[in-house]
């Protein structure tokens, strides 16, 4: 159920993002799903890939600082208020959420919401006790 | 204003050569004498070496003696190097040490008198006089800049005003209201102020500076020059260290023509950094100072790891003590960022204990608008980095709390790319100073 994530550190400067995803798509590494945050010196880049464990290896052998941190990928039907469901749920549960981004499907009914918790163990029993439908690792990668 | 007539204690300044060696050395066997008594770590010093302080016959036996350095100070933390007991000892200073525990040194109530004495004489030199309003700058606390320079100005019977460090704008107000007549700060902050003047288009001409005093960090004759320019005054430089006593060790009479060095306080020599041998007069080396009247923190062959020149030719003004150029440098890593010593192992400390691991850094230090600015970069490992934003943001704001606690100076942390910092043969190269 959980996913694996990809997190590398990159400094905030024109053409290391396209380092990284050179490197990966060099390397066969598909990108299934992105996120950045930013301050103004350095970023944390966090991906969803295919091959998660190919993807540390190239990466670390060019020098990036890269670990990796699990997260669920929750499927969110694709009209107004469908996130705000899921929130509620993981608010009366009192589970954090320390980030989240979202991707729409190819099919286009359902988005696709990644979620970063502090206890990603109690965020699952609490989705899945609320009938929420936690998609498979091989699902998101395979997107 | 004539230059020869500024005298605080004309006979110790112009003591003939002959009889100023004499006066040295036996204030010499008496410093050797006391500290052979009562402080341990110098007589292990002297049993290591075979050494008697009565086999001290001439100043040049001096040379004997081992060095003391700040690794002895930091190994006899805090209070082991003192020659008295603490209810003799008045007031405590200190500065950084070479790692995370700073310098501590003490004065007796006779040590806080020569110290008065000898920043009046200096003080005097550079044209202060009982008529003038002294502005101090420098910041009072642990530092001993501010109190030496205020002590000096009370004992000539100048009128101090206290404003220590900071707050610009209220620098200037003070000094348009009040009258200031004599600045006593660093001279990067002194660069501040013309730079805030002619921003808020104060002219110097309509305040009433006369005099500038500028020490605690080293200068170029260009800044000289830029400084009595912009501010329209007289400019002189002092030398000090609070391990010999603070400033009043050294300062130029207003023939600029180097630093009079209190020799009838302290006796200094010029050695070969490498090789530790004394050097021939008029060489440049590393200055080596030891104390000949202090009670309280006696110094014996102190490696001030400031690089100079003494010059021993009377000087135009009447004075027979030796002259000491400008620093030309230091023979260890210790950087001088607004006036505060900061040693790049207090920053390696630093880091290790945050993350117990430690990480390559290099420090950048700019000038903009004459004020100093510090950026610790820091290359991020797997220790260090974090998934989540407000982690990372965090271990920034933590390091740069830490760092701002030991240096006593505030500095930026940026972290970057894993060996994204220059390396020479390996070595990340540690200090890029941009003021140069």
């Amino acid at each position: 159920m959980k996913v694996e994530q990809i997190s590398i550190f990159i400094e905030n400067k024109s053409g290391r993002l396209a380092e990284v995803t050179g490197i990966l798509g060099k390397n066969d590494v598909n990108i299934r799903a992105l996120s950045l945050a930013d301050t103004s010196d350095f970023g944390i880049l966090r991906l969803i890939v295919d091959d998660s464990k190919k993807a540390l290896k190239v990466l670390k052998e060019q020098r990036f600082t890269v670990s990796i941190t699990h997260v669920i990928g929750v499927a969110v039907s694709d009209t107004p208020g469908g996130l705000t469901k899921i929130l509620q749920i993981l608010d009366k549960n009192n589970v954090n959420v320390e980030y989240m981004y979202a991707f729409v499907e190819r099919s286009g009914d359902n988005a696709v919401i990644i979620f970063r918790f502090d206890d990603i163990d109690e965020a699952i029993v609490a989705l899945t006790d609320n009938d929420i439908k936690i998609l498979l690792s091989e699902r998101i990668t395979s997107i | 204003m004539n230059p020869s007539a500024n005298f605080w204690n004309r006979e110790a300044e112009t003591l003939p050569r002959e009889e100023l060696s004499k006066l040295q050395l036996q204030r010499l066997q008496a410093t050797l004498t006391l500290v052979a008594n009562k402080v341990p770590c110098y007589q292990a010093k002297f049993k290591d070496s075979g050494f008697l302080p009565g086999d001290i016959k001439s100043l040049t036996d001096l040379s004997q003696l081992p060095f003391t350095t700040k690794d002895d100070l930091r190994l006899n933390y805090p209070y082991g190097m003192f020659a008295v007991p603490m209810r003799d000892v008045v007031r405590i200073h200190s500065s950084s040490g070479t790692t995370g525990k700073p310098t501590v040194v003490g004065y007796t109530k006779e040590d806080i008198r020569t110290w008065t004495e000898l920043v009046a004489r200096f003080m005097t030199a550079a044209g202060v006089t009982e008529e003038d309003i002294v502005h101090i700058a420098f910041g009072y606390g642990l530092f001993t800049g501010a109190f030496g320079l205020h002590y000096g100005s009370e004992a000539i019977g100048a009128s101090v005003i206290p404003i220590s460090g900071g707050n610009t704008d209220k620098q200037l107000m003070i000094m348009q209201d009040y009258r200031s007549s004599a600045l006593v700060c660093t001279p990067s902050y002194g660069l501040t102020l013309a730079d805030r003047m002619e921003k808020e288009g104060i002219d110097p001409a309509s305040l009433a500076l006369r005099v500038g005093l500028f020490g605690a960090e080293p200068w170029s004759e260009q800044m000289r020059i830029e400084l009595e320019q912009r501010l329209g005054i007289i400019a002189t430089d002092n030398y000090g260290l609070s391990e010999i006593m603070g400033p009043g060790v050294a300062g130029e009479c207003l023939h600029k023509q180097g630093m009079h060095l209190a020799e009838d306080h302290f006796y200094a020599e010029i050695i070969d950094p490498d090789t530790g041998q004394v050097l021939p007069e008029g060489s440049v080396g590393e200055l080596v100072l030891t104390s000949l009247t202090k009670q309280a923190f006696p110094m014996i062959r102190y490696r001030t790891r400031d690089i100079t020149r003494l010059d021993y030719a009377t000087c135009d003004c009447g004075r027979t003590l030796a002259r000491m150029e400008k620093t030309r440098g230091r023979t260890d890593d210790m950087l001088i960022i607004k006036g505060v010593n900061v040693f790049p192992t207090q920053i390696e400390e630093v880091l290790f204990q945050i993350e117990g691991c430690e990480p390559h850094y290099q420090l950048i230090i700019e000038r903009h608008n004459n004020m100093d600015s510090l950026e610790v970069q820091v290359e991020v490992n797997e220790h260090i980095f974090f998934d989540e934003m407000k982690q990372q943001r965090q271990f920034v704001v933590q390091a740069e709390k830490r760092l701002a606690t030991v240096l006593g100076v505030s500095a930026k942390v940026k972290l970057v790319e894993p060996a994204s910092i220059t390396r020479h043969e390996g070595k990340a190269v540690r200090v890029i100073d941009r003021r140069k």
